[in-house]
């Protein structure tokens, strides 16, 4: 199960907008084939932290970053490709996107782009990340029919499939229950805890017990700032090391 | 039950005549347009046949049909749209995709919405000064082509940027999530699903450009020309042209005794031309919208 | 595929180099205009031009054997009368039609007219000054009784008409941007559609109605051909809209094709020119701070 390399450290990572601060130097680690939980309220600066992983914060305008992301021990602002770091690391978002093509072409995508042309590949490629994504059955005789015309749950299925279509070491995943039906969202569970044995995953959520459900170990963002972080066991016990961390898992504030 | 009183009925009159007055006003302005092109088709009518768009102005121009300003308008058009448009396509692609929000940005900005400010006999003075004399083309088809780009220019840009803002941006945060580069989703994504917008933007400008006779009239085109009827490569880049914007103003000021049957028919084959275009955009736009892709 | 992918890595920057340098083409071309528009003109305007003389005087006499004089403020007069007439007409029936699309029309109907006023937008400038000379023309004189000739009235009406549609899409833009919830506020309390329209919508749309009108300014000070037609070629400052005129831009289209490269007459056109490029200059750039000012708040 999770072992103790290391896949990610983060250390005294600051994040402004303009002059609002949407993290506020926080540090840990995240290790190899794990999924992490990270819960918090709102605003708590959970999506910020994923898009300061892949770099897509660079995006944002009038951004400022502090403190430094390490992924494989490599420093995320030095990499010589900001694409292949981009490639490394699968993103879902909350609200499902399907590109404006086809259900098709929106897996076969990013491969597309890293170069890879040969129609075999790709077929068996598309095939493989429509099925973790619990997606397959449902869209096989249609795969040339758009993936904007799908609906909620299935474009974040679709979402999930080519997030993985790159063959990422990192998953991250931002509340992507939201625009999901329940039992779509234990679909996607029963994916990830397949999914844990090859890559790493990081799950952010506002449904606490999802993390409870998934997560080995669970980190509580709130205000910027990092509470706790331990074994996900302890943070839902009766005896969490801070107060606000019992507080929140159980609906005291939030 | 409800009883309107004495107020009410007032409001009630102000309103229908507040509607009566601002309808009066938009048919005002319609009503005798419609009118107008309807006596210029009239006018034109004995005299446009097909020998009318294929033979050369004769006689001093007092006779035959349109054949070398109408290729030279031609020409003009699509020259000057092969080097606008894709300066412009590309322009907007600065403004929309890459450019931040700063000072600069602000100042390109400006200078589009000025640059679509310049009347055009400023235009036309820079086209001398500049393309004509400065960079020793002489008076020709390339010259008034390249004029009437930078004319064209601003428009362009700001079609084409109101197309690729449509796009929405979460499309381009999935494009970049997945590790393309900045240029491959513009390539892939944005612009397969602005081009229609696009085109109709540029092929908006084919009309305007058709029908700009100051730009011109310094920088390359002539009141009379002869070129072989009927053959299409009859103008080199280098040559001088007639434009049918020209010809009407030539033989409707400045030429006495024209019978009166060929400035309205070369009127109305403008006319014609830009309002088929315009015609046509529109209808590419309609149908195209239907088919949106989300 | 290694290949393609190492090109791909070349071709990027490259793309994105022109992408760049067309972006910022289009200040290139401004400062571009303004320079060899000046640069035609400076030898006179720096030698023998009197700038006194130049705003201040009727005199134009170009081409008198003896005595040259440029003096431009007649054709100022003419520029200004038909700008001031034009918008006059314009100004009013734009709005009003703004007006009427976009709050009384049904949406069909004001697709329709979009489509028809866009239509109109496209008529070409020298169709105009053909209207204007060979229809409008013979009416203003048989309905005034005025003398036989091209007149001011003539010149407004047509370039009233060549600026209505920018002024009605600008103006309906405007009027689109105000939120609904103001219309269904004030609907509600009572208020009949032309109270509504007389007491909110029009204060809230106003800066974008006054750049509507200012685009239009902008427009008529700078058209060329129509006005060339329509509006004669005396130079002098009317004193009645019956009175032929001739405007700045007008004087340029006729005179530039008879002078000689680099002579003063040529160099006294360039400045009017660069006289031309200062006023829409700012007429532009006051028409954009107006529009900016409507997002600021």
């Amino acid at each position: 199960m999770p072992n103790s390399t290391k896949k990610i450290e983060i250390s005294n990572l600051t994040v402004k907008y303009g002059q609002v601060a949407a993290i506020k130097g926080i540090s840990f680690d995240i290790y190899k084939n794990e999924i992490i939980g990270i819960i918090g309220p709102a605003q708590s600066g959970k999506s910020t932290l994923l898009k300061v992983i892949n770099r897509t914060i660079e995006f944002v305008p009038g951004v400022a970053v502090g403190g430094t992301v390490k992924i494989d021990g490599e420093d995320t602002q030095k990499v010589k490709s900001v694409h292949e770091l981009r490639r490394k690391i699968g993103m879902v978002f909350p609200l499902p996107v399907g590109l404006p093509l086809s259900i098709y072409d929106n897996v076969a995508f990013a491969p597309r782009m890293a170069g890879t042309r040969n129609k075999a590949q790709l077929d068996e490629l598309v095939e493989r990340c429509l099925r973790q994504a619990a997606l397959w059955d449902e869209v096989k005789d249609r795969l040339d029919s758009l993936g904007t015309k799908l609906s909620g749950g299935q474009q974040q299925r679709l979402t999930i499939a080519r997030a993985l279509s790159h063959e990422p070491e990192i998953l991250c995943l931002d509340e992507f229950s939201i625009a999901v039906d329940p039992v779509t969202t234990m679909r996607i569970e029963d994916v990830l805890k397949e999914l844990r044995f090859q890559v790493t995953i990081i799950l952010v959520t506002n449904l606490v017990q999802q993390a409870r459900r998934l997560a080995n170990r669970t980190a509580f963002l709130f205000n910027g700032d990092l509470i706790e972080i331990d074994r996900t066991d302890v943070i839902f016990s009766e005896n969490p090391t801070d107060k606000r961390t019992y507080d929140y898992v159980n609906g005291i504030f939030g | 039950m409800f009883i309107e009183t004495p107020l009410v009925q007032k409001k009630k009159r102000t309103e229908a005549a507040a509607k009566i007055v601002f309808m009066l006003m938009t048919i005002l302005m319609i009503l005798p347009l419609l009118l107008i092109l309807a006596y210029l088709l009239y006018k034109a009518f004995p005299i446009l046949s097909l020998d009318f768009f294929i033979t050369n102005p004769k006689n001093g121009m007092r006779a035959g049909g349109i054949w070398a300003p109408f290729l030279g308008t031609m020409y003009l058009v699509v020259i000057s749209l092969l080097i606008s448009a894709p300066i412009g396509v590309l322009a907007a692609v600065y403004l929309n995709e890459y450019a931040g929000d700063n000072w600069f940005t602000r100042i390109i900005n400006l200078a589009v919405v000025n640059l679509a400010g310049v009347p055009s006999i400023v235009h036309a003075l820079f086209g001398l000064g500049a393309f004509v004399l400065f960079a020793g083309m002489g008076r020709s088809i390339l010259a008034a082509s390249l004029t009437l780009a930078i004319m064209t220019l601003p428009v362009i840009i700001a079609s084409t940027k109101e197309s690729l803002a449509a796009v929405p941006r979460a499309f381009r945060e999935a494009c970049w999530n997945v590790g393309a580069t900045r240029w491959q989703t513009i390539r892939h994504i944005v612009l397969p699903n602005s081009i229609s917008g696009i085109l109709t933007g540029v092929i908006l400008q084919v009309s305007r450009t058709a029908g700009e006779t100051a730009p011109v009239m310094f920088t390359g085109v002539v009141f009379f020309k002869k070129i072989s009827e009927g053959d299409i490569f009859a103008y080199n880049l280098f040559d001088q042209c007639m434009a049918l914007s020209m010809h009407l103003f030539t033989i409707s000021t400045q030429v006495p005794d024209v019978p009166k049957a060929l400035p309205y028919g070369t009127a109305v084959v403008l006319l014609g031309t830009v309002l088929l275009v315009n015609a046509l955009s529109i209808t590419l736009r309609v149908y195209l919208r239907a088919r949106k892709k989300w | 595929m290694a290949n393609q992918r190492r090109l791909g890595n070349l071709s990027e920057p490259i793309i994105e180099g022109l992408i760049r340098l067309c972006g910022i083409s289009a200040i290139l071309f401004v400062i571009g205009i303004f320079f060899f528009v000046f640069r035609e003109g400076s030898g006179f305007l720096f030698s023998k031009l009197n700038l006194k003389e130049f705003l201040t005087s009727i005199e134009w006499y170009p081409d008198s054997p003896s005595n040259k004089r440029y003096g431009v403020l007649a054709l100022m007069a003419g520029t200004a009368s038909v700008t001031v007439l034009a918008m006059m007409i314009a100004v009013p029936f734009g709005l009003g039609a703004a007006i009427f699309i976009s709050e009384f029309c049904s949406r069909r109907a004001r697709e329709t007219f979009k489509i028809v006023i866009e239509l109109l937008a496209a008529i070409p400038s020298v169709v105009w000054g053909f209207i204007g000379l060979t229809v409008m023309n013979p009416i203003i004189i048989d309905l005034f009784k005025a003398p036989i000739g091209l007149n001011v009235l003539n010149g407004g009406i047509i370039l009233a008409l060549m600026s209505v549609p920018i002024i009605v899409s600008i103006g309906e833009d405007a009027l689109k941007a105000v939120p609904d919830s103001y219309r269904e506020a004030s609907l509600a309390l009572g208020a009949t559609r032309w109270q509504m329209i007389y007491r909110v919508l029009l204060p809230a749309a106003k800066n974008g109605l006054l750049a509507a009108a200012l685009l239009g300014v902008g427009r008529g000070i700078g058209e060329t051909i129509a006005v060339l037609m329509a509006t004669g070629h005396a130079v002098q400052i009317p004193h009645s809209i019956l009175d032929p005129v001739r405007t700045l831009t007008a004087t340029i289209a006729a005179e530039l094709g008879e002078t000689p490269v680099r002579s003063d007459h040529y160099q006294v056109l360039f400045i009017i020119g660069i006289l031309l490029f200062s006023i829409t200059f700012v007429v532009n750039l006051v028409a954009d701070l107006v529009v900016k000012g409507i997002r600021g708040k």
